[in-house]
């Protein structure tokens, strides 16, 4: 547990993405199974404890300082778990420091499991004996399930990658075949043994995303090679399907099968597919329409949705490719022949809220940007690129898939700071600035400042985003907020330009919040370089 | 009957002024924010000992201090004294004591008609190879500072934090580890500490270091092999050219440097700071700290009353830092306690 501990305090510290992988990979390469594999679930969001109350940490405070002490402590401090952390003292202080030796990662883990309700409070306040701070505050903020040290899921698993000198999409694509404490994947890592084989398990598998294609590069590609398919304004889902079971994955691999029964309802077959997640109402003539992201936002928000809500906001899924069908893997196969297959078994089984993305036919990039231009219907983001002899590879090759946005110029940012509003917002962080990625020359990343934003957010949206800017505070300059780098903003604006007056040295036109990616890990936001390749010639 | 006077009350003859405490029947102040014309000074920290005085008491190390510091002609006269020496400065009898602070350190004992007061200054318990260790004197009034005292301030063992530098070093080679200290005291006792884990390599510093280490050199601490970071030759402008003399070096410069331009010349800082502040994590991150290293050179929570018990006083004062928490404390422990409001009391790097 010390030593987890003393991971978890340098990776809250250690801003640079490259340093936090050398930081895990050190701790991966120093400690014994099954201790690594525990702190690995807990890195990733799979570890699952029982967890403490803010109010079993207040009483335990309390206990031990009195109420002047113990509030003066906490306010000054201003985290519960962080402050109980440091005032702690050992019972009995006259064994302090020689109590019992401080338990292991995988004792807490194990103890935890087998321990009923009312022995938790007992294992805690013994272990908090036995540890020092940062390892009273590890163990705190394990429980009260709080442990925001700027690592993303994905980062942890390019860790272990790094480790067995792997490339991520490998890991991903055994990772959700595996348990904590993961003794399968360090044994394949370190070599003792074969890749774990996920076969025909309902697993989630690895997605193949697109590349942001930009006029310019147009010309260099040949239209004959390249389909083309809306590119839908909804949220991106793998549909995972066997005899028993029945998942519904985010792209960041979350699942989000609860909150959509009414997908999960139809999903009676086997297979693995790709598509678009959107709400979509029929007509009388059967016809879909795809009702604007702000609708789908409503189902998002739900992780139990109502019969009302259901009923309200139907969820349909747009499918545009298959990875498996009845067992069997087609990824190796050319995105034309997967298409054919996929096209037969929906044929074969047609279903409702599902359907097929269709093909937007065309000849020439003329013709094809004339379409896209010519779009304005809600629900349609711009197009999709797919050359047709493209296999479904893992992660983000250059040159297969590519993704054009219509006009309004978006972008991912990092939200960086926050601001009180005026008026009626003048208690909520409802002014934004955000920023993108540069690399330094330290060959990490750091972000820039590229501008401020605070409409195109709904008030229900104003709310959560207000919430989330207070959790993730890292320092405070009077009416203003810096946060941790950990949530992307989908921006919107009219162009951008060159401006001396920023640091970032772009300056957008009325930028405004498209849409809050709550799925998207921030390290995947756009860089400072796409956005400079946006801005308009003279 | 009246042969030994009734002991004075002890406000009327240790007050609280604007300008600071002030020693009615010896006619000076201590620390004073403001130029006064004869003052006693506890040690060299800038919001302890400032220019303009008329006259200064101060220990012999401090003296060499301020004139460090301040340059040679900013107080009228400098009056260096041993540690334990008594000096009669109107009808009061003044001794400096030590307070394990920094070098020169001194807690101040006041006697006066048969009544004593021990003001602290600013103090710590724990062994420190660049100062004696603090003494505890039984008095009437203790005079305390309160920089930490709260029970979320409790400093860990100070090799403990150095072997957290080696360790980041040995993970991060590549990494020109960059240490915000304050330049008086804390500067001196981490090389010293780093000395004392077996590090024997050169430590650079910022120019603005180098004037204090000779100080200490003089009072006989060895500080090893230090050099300026201007030694390395001119820093090149263009950020490729970034001293490879400093890769995986350590170099310590004055807090306020840590996200300054002059940072450049390094390759991938890695900024640590040392400060009894850095145990809380807002703290620290409000720095842009990496590495937070909890040395303080004040007492902690625990020092504090393991302090208050040691030196039984009839009454506590509490100078400077979180008063309320002390106050509280020295209550329960059946002791009166309360707040002096002294002037010009500032958080340094402590
Ligand atoms: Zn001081």
């Amino acid at each position: 547990m010390q030593r987890f501990a003393a991971l978890l305090d340098s990776l809250a510290f250690q801003p640079a993405r490259n340093a936090k992988l050398r930081l895990m990979t050190e701790y991966m390469c120093t400690t014994p199974d099954p201790d690594r594999g525990f702190a690995l679930a807990a890195l990733t969001g799979t570890l699952n404890l029982p967890n403490a109350k803010p109010a079993l940490l207040r009483e335990f405070g309390v206990q031990r300082l009195g109420e002047t002490l113990f509030v003066l402590s906490y306010d000054y401090v201003g985290d519960l778990a962080e402050t109980l952390a440091l005032i702690w003292q050992p019972s009995d202080t006259a064994s302090a420091g020689q109590n019992q030796p401080a338990p292991s990662l995988s004792e807490v883990v194990e103890r935890l499991r087998a321990a009923s309700k009312r022995e938790t409070p007992q294992l805690l306040e013994q272990w908090l004996d036995a540890l020092d701070s940062t390892g009273r505050w590890a163990l705190l903020k394990l429980l009260t399930r709080d442990l925001r040290v700027g690592v993303s899921a994905r980062l942890a698993k390019q860790a272990i990658a790094d480790l067995g000198k792997r490339d991520i999409v490998d890991v991903e694509e055994v990772w959700h075949a595996l348990q904590p404490p993961y003794q399968a994947l360090f044994d394949w890592i370190e070599g003792r043994a074969p890749r774990p084989d996920p076969g025909a398990a309902p697993v989630f598998r690895p997605l193949m995303l697109a590349t942001a294609l930009e006029d310019a590069e147009l010309a260099g590609l040949d239209p004959a090679a390249y389909r083309a398919e809306w590119k839908w304004d909804g949220i991106r889902v793998q549909l995972v399907a066997t005899a028993g079971h029945r998942h519904i994955f985010s792209r960041a691999a979350e699942q989000a099968t609860t909150a959509f029964p009414d997908i999960i309802e139809i999903m009676d077959f086997n297979a693995v597919l790709d598509g678009e997640l959107l709400v979509a109402r029929p007509d009388e003539s059967g016809t879909v329409h795809v009702a604007p992201f702000n609708d789908l936002q409503q189902r998002l928000n739900r992780k139990q949705p109502n019969p009302k809500l259901l009923q309200d906001y139907p969820a349909h899924v747009r499918l545009y490719d298959a990875l498996m069908i009845d067992g069997e893997d087609i990824r190796a196969l050319p995105f034309d022949e997967r298409r054919t297959r996929l096209e037969a078994w929906y044929a074969a089984r047609p279903r409702p809220r599902l359907d097929l993305s269709p093909l937007v036919h065309f000849g020439t990039w003329e013709e094809l940007a004339a379409i896209r231009a010519g779009t304005r219907e809600a629900g349609i983001e711009g197009l999709m690129l797919k050359r047709g002899d493209s296999p479904y590879v893992a992660g983000r090759p250059r040159g297969p898939w590519f993704k054009w946005k219509r006009a309004a110029l978006t972008a991912d940012c990092v939200l960086m700071y926050a601001q009180r509003g005026h008026g009626k917002r003048s208690s909520y962080y409802s002014d934004y600035t955000f920023g993108c990625w540069r690399p330094t020359n330290g060959g990490t990343a750091e972000l820039v400042p590229v501008g401020k934003a605070y409409f195109g957010f709904t008030d229900a949206e104003l709310i959560k985003l207000d919430k989330w800017v207070r959790d993730h505070t890292t320092n405070r300059f009077g009416p203003v907020r810096e946060v941790e780098p950990g949530l992307v903003l989908e921006i919107a604006f009219d162009s951008i330009h060159r401006s001396t007056r920023h640091k970032s040295g772009v300056a957008m036109r009325f930028p405004r919040v498209h849409r809050i990616r709550w799925d998207k890990p921030p390290e995947e936001a756009d860089e400072l370089a796409t956005l400079e390749r946006m801005i308009a010639a003279p | 009957m009246n042969a030994s006077p009734a002991p004075a009350d002890p406000r009327s003859w240790l007050t609280t002024t604007p300008k600071g405490l002030y020693c009615v029947p010896g006619g000076f102040f201590i620390d004073p924010a403001w130029p006064v014309a004869k003052a006693v000074i506890t040690h060299g920290h800038g919001d302890h000992a400032r220019p303009g005085h008329g006259a200064v008491l101060a220990t012999r190390e401090t003296v060499e201090i301020i004139r460090t510091r301040l340059g040679p002609d900013t107080i009228g006269s400098l009056q260096g004294v041993k540690y334990g020496e008594t000096t009669r400065i109107g009808d009061v009898d003044v001794r400096l004591v030590p307070a394990g602070h920094i070098l020169g350190s001194a807690q101040i004992v006041l006697e006066w008609r048969g009544a004593r007061i021990v003001v602290s200054g600013d103090f710590k318990r724990r062994a420190d190879p660049t100062s004696p260790p603090f003494e505890p004197i039984a008095c009437d009034v203790f005079v305390t500072e309160a920089t930490f005292a709260l029970p979320v301030f409790r400093h860990p063992p100070d090799m403990q934090e150095i072997a957290r530098l080696l360790g980041s070093l040995r993970t991060f080679p590549d990494r020109c580890h960059l240490v915000g200290v304050y330049a008086l005291g804390k500067c001196q006792r981490v090389i010293r500490l780093l000395r004392a884990a077996g590090y024997d390599r050169r430590i650079w510093l910022h120019g603005g270091l180098m004037a204090m280490c000779e100080v200490y050199r003089r009072a006989g601490i060895d500080l090893g092999d230090i050099a300026a970071v201007s030694e390395a030759g001119p820093a090149r402008r263009n950020d490729l050219f970034q001293h490879e003399t400093f890769r995986g070096a350590i170099v310590l410069c004055p807090p306020s440097a840590l996200g300054d331009r002059w940072t450049r010349r390094f390759p991938e800082p890695l900024p640590a700071a040392a400060s009894g502040w850095m145990r809380v994590r807002a703290r620290a991150r409000q720095r842009g700290v990496e590495l937070p290293l909890v040395i303080s050179d004040h007492a902690d929570w625990d020092e504090l009353i393991q302090t208050v018990r040691d030196v039984q006083p009839g009454m506590v004062w509490v100078t400077h830092g979180r008063e309320d928490a002390l106050v509280h404390q020295v209550q329960t422990m059946g002791i009166p306690a309360e707040a002096l409001h002294v002037a010009g009391r500032e958080e340094e790097g402590s």
